[in-house]
């Protein structure tokens, strides 16, 4: 049996059941139906043209966890920001963790989806928000929508900041293997409300699991949203995740996503305008080696004026790895003054190692400023030569230069704890030792 | 007697009998429609032989498991292939006596691109004396032409004449399976143009300007192949600044070129066939299929003009097989009104140490689109490949819409490779400037134009940069204001 036979037959045992996923039953019902259409994406389709999802969906994968496992903190502290104070949810399995995690309902909503679906108070929240961005047609994010029933729920009211920042964390066992996760998160920030979120999907064991993972963001007027997805999973661990974020006026939405370790990781990264003078980023960085491979569309959608968005993907590739990029901005008619910059680097560290780049721009409107710019390349030999002459060994040459070419996206990231910890994850991946503290 | 109804149904049932029973003996044009009969009845009227008539219905089987493709950005009805008489004999040529009698628009833009008269009245299909003087002229270049061994003639001569070039090379670089369009025009192509260069010879002369006055009449199904042997080098120029009143919808030509080891080859495309009129109405259909082959140090080099058609579909690449060869593309592509155009390259790096260049500059005004799109792969085998893309692209007006599809793909550590894409509009400063010296907005925006365009006129032949000049003016005009 194929991947998408059991799970439509999951589905409906999925559906019979009794969970918080019984309000949803109308649009669960049309999702399945869209999914069940169009089953997996192929890579006759433009926008997977390069990734083919054949190596999971030939593979047999459970969506029911069996067990329930419980994790002791030492087993996992080392994936949890500890030297910040932070809200978590925590998931083992697809599962909540009461004991890892620490919720709150004072000044904001930080809890669970499920808990948000069942309460009668949040059901004005689920209404207006629910599966309102997410793409109805793409089959994987309606894969997602027919099986919702657990996730991370964010709700920030009107003027709150959010002082701590929210760790999303999702643990995979080797108690339960062959697992396909679903989680999906609701994150709403209200009006001049600021949030900051780290996203995490870590196995824990060298068994193969497979996310598929849908985030619907909503930033209001003026709000302020920071999100910072760490992509470091085991080797045989694969990851679709599909973000949605709808901005209001003033709102500022910035999303960094790094990706240094999975079998296959594809991220969706889409953004809608809609309103005038929002401020869009979006900022990568891919650091993959064997033969792991990696995937970024990102999507802007300009549809009003005055309003800007950056991009910054780098992407250096070992061994057998390969890269995928696919930037796309479209500037609608009414976006005039629209400012549109992305820019995508890549280094190729050896031979088997392959990239497939396509920055793509759609311009309906003639007073704007967009541009994009692509390169693909090597290290410098003149500098490489430079730090050889004065006794730096090549291998650390490389390392340094490497290093260099990737950091200078970390310099939008406001959330110290995580800057260490990537600056180091990519100082061990390189295997420099940089000997300062950044 | 009274005439009753059944009589005249009588007698139109027999006339209709007469009137076909004439046809069938004398019409030059084929019965409307698609199909095997076709195929061999073409290849049989031009007396080709049978190896040429085997690959044609080759061409067609493959053909008809094909699908039209819709992946390009653009939108039109797609034409119906068996409505189309696939074969005529060439068009009266004679439509007007004297040149009064044409359409006066058409006499003051020729006026505007400076063509002399007698190419005027040929351009319009006026009746010219035989001996004009273009005809004197191409026989002393085919002389010129032949004294260097230089083969250059209709495809359909060189099919019959140079067998064992021919057979070698066509579908060589564009295989007949290639895409939908190419397979058609493998199986049903009228006519076109063939050209080798011998070894190490230099091609004195542009090959454009004898093409230019032979052209007429070659058909809506062209296929051009372009040999250049070891060391040699060739010039050619496809098409023609002058506006071509062709009423043919559907055009899907396909061009080879073949550039073997230090050899040079520079094709050049001026196109302004009938873009529609202003409400989008009518316009041709420009579907071509265009390739190059390099062989070792080899250089094949694309320059583009793309004014005219209501939909173009069109990707001149570069094959770059041999080592340290070089492919370049060049490319304007200028729409107004309701035009489509979706074009741009392909560079394929195979040998080590292969460079490639592509500069396009995409202008869109009125309610067109404007799409580049445009491949750059790099094998694992190529080491040290290298390319460089700069797509530009100017707006006018928020009706019109510019797009960049650029894929780059890269297996080969060693490669290099840059890409850079802009869109901008005209600025008000620069318009105003040239208000304040006394230029009207309409000149100042051809001036903007083609100063944005300069790096690709250019690279033109000198005589068709400075009609390809005036032809983007002409064909701005009305879009301001």
């Amino acid at each position: 049996m194929d991947l998408k036979e059991t799970l439509l037959s999951s589905y409906l045992a999925f559906d019979a059941q009794d969970g918080p996923q019984r309000k949803l039953q109308d649009q669960r019902a049309e999702a399945i139906e869209v999914f069940e259409q169009q089953g997996f994406p192929t890579k006759k389709l433009e926008d997977w043209k390069y990734t083919t999802l054949r190596s999971l969906t030939n593979d047999e994968y459970v969506v029911f966890p069996k067990t329930e496992v419980s994790l002791k903190l030492e087993d996992v502290k080392q994936y949890i920001l500890q030297d910040v104070d932070t809200y978590k949810i925590v998931f083992v399995d697809g599962v909540y963790n009461a004991y890892l995690s620490e919720t709150t309902h004072e000044g904001a909503d930080i809890c669970l989806l499920s808990a948000a679906l069942t309460k009668p108070k949040y059901a004005p929240v689920i209404k207006k928000y629910f599966n309102q961005i997410a793409d109805k047609d793409a089959s994987l994010t309606a894969l997602n929508t027919a099986f919702t029933k657990e996730g991370a729920y964010i709700y920030v009211p009107e003027g709150k900041v959010v002082e701590k920042p929210v760790q999303i964390i999702h643990f995979a066992t080797d108690k339960n293997p062959k697992l396909l996760l679903q989680p999906r998160n609701l994150i709403v920030v209200g009006k001049n409300a600021e949030v900051q979120v780290v996203e995490r999907h870590q196995s824990l064991s060298t068994g193969a699991t497979f996310t598929n993972v849908v985030t619907e963001i909503f930033t209001e007027q003026n709000a302020q949203l920071d999100y910072y997805k760490i992509q470091n999973d085991q080797a045989a661990a694969s990851l679709i995740d599909s973000t949605y974020i709808a901005q209001q006026k003033h709102s500022h939405a910035k999303v960094h996503t790094f990706s240094f370790g999975g079998k296959l990781i594809r991220n969706n990264l889409n953004f809608y305008h809609k309103d005038a003078e929002i401020n869009s980023t979006m900022k990568g960085i891919t650091l993959i080696e064997g033969s792991q491979f990696v995937d970024h569309h990102t999507l802007v959608h300009h549809a009003h004026p005055n309003s800007e968005s950056h991009q910054d993907y780098k992407g250096i590739y070992a061994a057998k790895a390969t890269g995928v990029f696919n930037g796309k901005i479209i500037v609608e008619k009414e976006a005039q003054k629209t400012n549109a910059f992305q820019q995508n680097n890549n280094i190729l560290m050896d031979d088997k190692a392959s990239i497939n780049t396509k920055p793509q721009l759609e311009i309906f409107a003639d007073d704007v400023k967009c541009s994009h710019g692509c390169t693909i390349g090597q290290l410098d030999e003149n500098a490489l030569f430079y730090m050889q002459a004065r006794g730096i060994p090549k291998k650390e040459a490389r390392g340094l230069l490497t290093y260099a070419f990737a950091n200078n996206i970390l310099q939008s990231v406001h959330i110290d704890s995580v800057k260490k910890r990537i600056n180091k994850l990519i100082a061990d991946k390189l295997g420099v030792n940089i000997g300062f503290d950044v | 007697m009274a005439y009753t109804e059944e009589e005249l149904k009588k007698e139109l049932e027999t006339k209709e009998y007469e009137y076909g029973f004439y046809t069938d003996i004398e019409s030059d044009t084929f019965p409307v429609g698609l199909n095997e009969e076709i195929v061999r009845a073409i290849s049989a009227r031009k007396n080709e032989p049978a190896w040429m008539t085997k690959w044609r219905l080759e061409a067609f089987e493959k053909f008809q498991q094909m699908d039209e493709p819709d992946w390009a950005n653009v939108k039109y009805k797609k034409p119906d292939l068996q409505s189309i008489a696939y074969y005529s004999a060439p068009k009266a040529q004679v439509k007007y006596d004297s040149l009064d009698e044409v359409d006066p628009e058409l006499l003051k833009t020729f006026e505007k691109l400076g063509i002399s008269l007698e190419e005027q009245k040929k351009l319009a299909g006026v009746a010219v004396d035989i001996v004009m003087d273009s005809v004197s002229v191409a026989t002393t270049f085919k002389d010129t032409l032949a004294e260097k061994g230089i083969i250059f003639c209709s495809i359909s001569e060189a099919i019959k004449e140079h067998p064992e070039l021919v057979k070698k090379y066509i579908g060589s670089v564009i295989p007949r399976t290639d895409n939908y369009y190419a397979a058609l025009n493998s199986a049903v192509f009228s006519d076109g143009s063939f050209c080798y260069i011998p070894k190490g010879v230099h091609c004195p002369m542009e090959l454009s300007t004898y093409f230019r006055i032979n052209q007429a009449g070659t058909g809506q199904f062209e296929r051009t192949l372009v040999i250049a042997d070891e060391g040699s080098y060739v010039s050619y120029l496809e098409g023609c600044t002058a506006p071509a009143r062709d009423e043919n919808q559907l055009h899907a030509a396909v061009v080879e070129l073949v550039a073997l080891d230090d050899a040079e080859i520079k094709y050049s495309t001026v196109q302004n066939w009938f873009p529609g009129d202003k409400d989008g109405k009518g316009g041709v259909f420009n579907f071509v299929t265009k390739r190059g082959i390099c062989h070792e140090r080899s250089k094949i080099s694309w320059t583009q003009v793309e004014t005219g058609s209501a939909v173009t579909w069109k990707y001149p690449s570069c094959i770059l097989k041999g080592n340290d060869s070089i492919g370049e593309f060049y490319s304007i592509a200028l729409t107004n009104n309701f035009q489509q155009a979706d074009t741009g390259t392909k560079m394929i790096h195979l040998g080590k140490r292969t460079k490639s260049t592509i500069i396009s500059k995409g202008i869109s005004a009125g309610q067109s689109q404007n799409s580049y799109r445009g491949l750059v792969k790099v094998g694992a085998n190529a080491k040290n490949a290298r390319n460089f893309s700069q797509c530009d692209s100017l707006l006018m007006g928020n009706k019109c819409g510019a797009h960049t599809f650029p894929y780059i793909e890269a297996k080969s550590k060693t490669a290099k490779i840059e890409h850079e894409a802009t869109t901008s509009k005209i600025g008000e400063d620069q318009i105003f400037y040239c208000n304040q010296r006394g230029i009207d907005t309409e000149k100042a925006i051809a001036l903007i134009v083609n100063g944005f365009s300069k790096e690709v006129l250019n690279k033109l032949p000198m005589e068709f940069a400075v009609e390809a000049q005036k032809l983007l003016e002409i064909s701005l005009e009305g879009s301001v204001g």
